[in-house]
């Protein structure tokens, strides 16, 4: 006879492993269902064409407008917001570790990182009103590097927090700045962390579509300067499914299935390349 | 002999000597990140400024009152209520936390305390991958698999059995409704709320679970009685953050719940969160008096909502990782 306690246990171990299949098997029921969808209509032109007249009509044509337009738009949002959080995040954690002024900066961040990608595109928005543009590369990757810029600095920030203490009081004791602390020893040693936090940024801002649906644009044609609109994966995405013809719409998942090998290429390969760059590091 | 060491001496070079002297250096860029730093807070305020500012026609002329509690979204009459998509917010974030928070505190739980190193290994990658997916890969698969089990199965099934129950009940022959928003929010929702719950679980110290063993206690038990009421309002915060991104989320939620502006009264209703009426109508925005006005007004609403949830449990889960740290 098995006490009560014990029916509890293996009640409640069955239960967690049970929620544990769930959420493994949601990640395996969305990718299937986005390969299942999406590969019969993907080919070569999908990859490798602009659309054609008509295209939005089932006609012939690619998305590579859309492919080309993400990597612009995710690759310039990301650029930009490294210049703001890399000094950032070496300020918080070289300069003002404890202090209550990196407190209420990383609360910023924080609040900043919850704010809603279609709040930032709203905002992106009002702000190009502003200043006179329309909707544009450009627009699109300065609302990317507002969206960017607080995953990548608390990303970095944590990373960094890991690094031991001794090594940069070491290299104060020989006599360094806290610049060249930060620049040539914490920058160094965590620069697969680093890097990772970047890929995770990128990641986040090629797969946005809310913050880029007033900023960027759309256009059937490559982007050839920043003034221009400029089309995205996730609103290629949106839009064809929004056609009433069944091609189109296969098209979307094809377009769904390209984002997606795109995101998690990213995803896997930050660890790939974190893993490579950590040897090169003191341990 | 004597002359080697010489010419050694002299290769050791002097410090190059750079534009501005180490020191200077030092203290410019000081001054240079303590600037950067206050970027941040700086982009909050404006933001929020910017909003109310694009916004201020519309609080200007019409009550608060009647904005946040008007039934009645008639943009060409001048008619801006904003309670059906208050309500649809909270009505797919709210169920939608109901659906996740079940499975995913006991992953959580059975993570830190029952799974070994390789299952670890193994998940930590897996809810990274969940997590990247961009949200309107959520929305196709909210489309192609929810919305048609929902109208073919769950939405018969269910307003069959309880539909005595006004929660449950469904006049809505399609699968566009509360429910499928919900599904496909407490998916997404998910690698958040575990991965904050399993940082909190991991701030009990071990020597609490190893007392709790030796007295007697299984592994349930301990976490039941000594490690859950440690950690408790550290989960709820996660928790709580959890849904503050949920509340925000655009295109997956905008692509499934139906979009139809009346406050739901049932998980099969279709709603219309705010996030989904601001991307909606943002093209004819500039064509209608006020328009452009009260869709800021509903980026405004929707932002103060969120920071609520938002500052309020980062600042709980703060001071919980800090006391371990």
């Amino acid at each position: 006879m098995m006490k009560r306690r014990h029916v509890e246990e293996a009640f409640f171990k069955i239960l967690m492993i049970g929620s544990l299949a769930l959420v493994a098997g949601s990640l395996g029921f969305i990718l299937l269902t986005v390969i299942i969808k999406g590969l019969p209509a993907l080919n070569l032109a999908m990859l490798t064409q602009t659309p054609k007249g008509g295209f939005y009509l089932g006609k012939e044509g690619g998305i590579l407008n859309a492919i080309i337009g993400s990597l612009y738009l995710a690759l310039g949002g990301t650029l930009l917001a490294l210049v703001f959080s890399l000094p950032l995040a070496l300020y918080l954690q070289a300069y003002a570790r404890r202090t209550g002024w990196a407190d209420i900066v990383r609360l910023a961040l924080d609040v900043l990182w919850g704010i809603p990608s279609i709040v930032y595109g709203a905002f992106g928005f009002t702000l190009m009103l502003a200043l006179g543009m329309r909707a544009s590369l450009l627009g699109g990757i300065i609302t990317l590097a507002f969206l960017e810029l607080p995953i990548m600095t608390r990303s970095m920030d944590e990373v960094i927090r890991m690094m031991p203490h001794e090594m940069e009081q070491a290299a104060y004791a020989v006599g360094a700045t806290r610049l060249e602390t930060a620049l040539k020893v914490v920058t160094r040693q965590m620069l697969p962390g680093i890097l990772t936090a970047v890929l995770l940024a990128f990641g986040r801002g090629i797969g946005d579509a809310a913050s880029v649906l007033f900023t960027a644009g759309y256009t059937d044609r490559i982007p050839t300067s920043l003034m221009r609109p400029a089309a995205s994966l996730p609103l290629a995405v949106f839009f064809q499914l929004g056609t009433p013809f069944p091609e189109v719409q296969k098209r979307a998942y094809a377009s769904a299935l390209i984002l997606t090998v795109i995101v998690l290429a990213i995803s896997l390969g930050s660890r790939w390349i974190a893993g490579r760059l950590s040897r090169y590091t003191i341990r | 002999m004597a002359k080697n060491i010489s010419a050694n001496l002299t290769e050791i070079r002097p410090p190059r000597k750079s534009f501005l002297g180490r020191r200077e250096s030092d203290r410019l860029a000081s001054r240079l990140f303590l600037f950067l730093s206050t970027v941040p807070l700086f982009l909050i305020i404006v933001i929020l400024a910017a909003l109310i500012y694009r916004s201020w026609p519309i609080i200007r002329t019409h009550s608060i009152w009647d904005l946040l509690a008007g039934q009645v979204w008639k943009p060409i009459q001048g008619l801006f209520g904003f309670y059906p998509f208050i309500s649809g917010t909270i009505w797919v974030t709210v169920v939608a936390m109901i659906l996740a928070i079940p499975p995913c505190l006991l992953t959580a739980i059975y993570l830190v305390e029952y799974a070994h190193t390789p299952l670890k290994t193994v998940m930590k990658p897996l809810l990274d991958l969940l997590a990247s997916i961009p949200s309107v890969v959520y929305g196709v698969w909210g489309l192609v698999a929810i919305v048609p089990w929902v109208q073919s199965s769950l939405s018969p099934f269910l307003s069959r059995w309880l539909g005595f129950i006004p929660l449950f009940r469904s006049d809505n022959p399609t699968g566009f409704s509360v429910i499928s928003g919900s599904i496909v929010l407490a998916v997404m929702v998910a690698p958040f709320i575990i991965a904050v719950t399993y940082e909190v679980m991991h701030t009990v110290p071990e020597g609490l679970r190893h007392a709790s063993l030796a007295i007697g206690a299984t592994r349930w038990q301990t976490v039941r009685y000594a490690v859950l009421p440690q950690v408790l309002p550290g989960i709820v915060a996660g928790v709580v953050l959890g849904g503050s991104r949920a509340l925000g989320e655009t295109m997956a939620v905008l692509m499934v719940v139906g979009n139809v502006a009346k406050s739901p009264t049932s998980i099969f209703d279709p709603a219309y969160p705010l996030p989904a009426l601001i991307a909606n109508n943002y093209g004819e925005m500039l064509s209608i008096p006020m328009y452009d006005a009260a869709l800021l007004g509903a980026a405004l609403v929707l932002m103060l909502m969120v920071l609520m949830f938002n500052v309020a449990s980062t600042l709980v889960l703060r001071h919980i990782l800090r006391r371990s740290a």
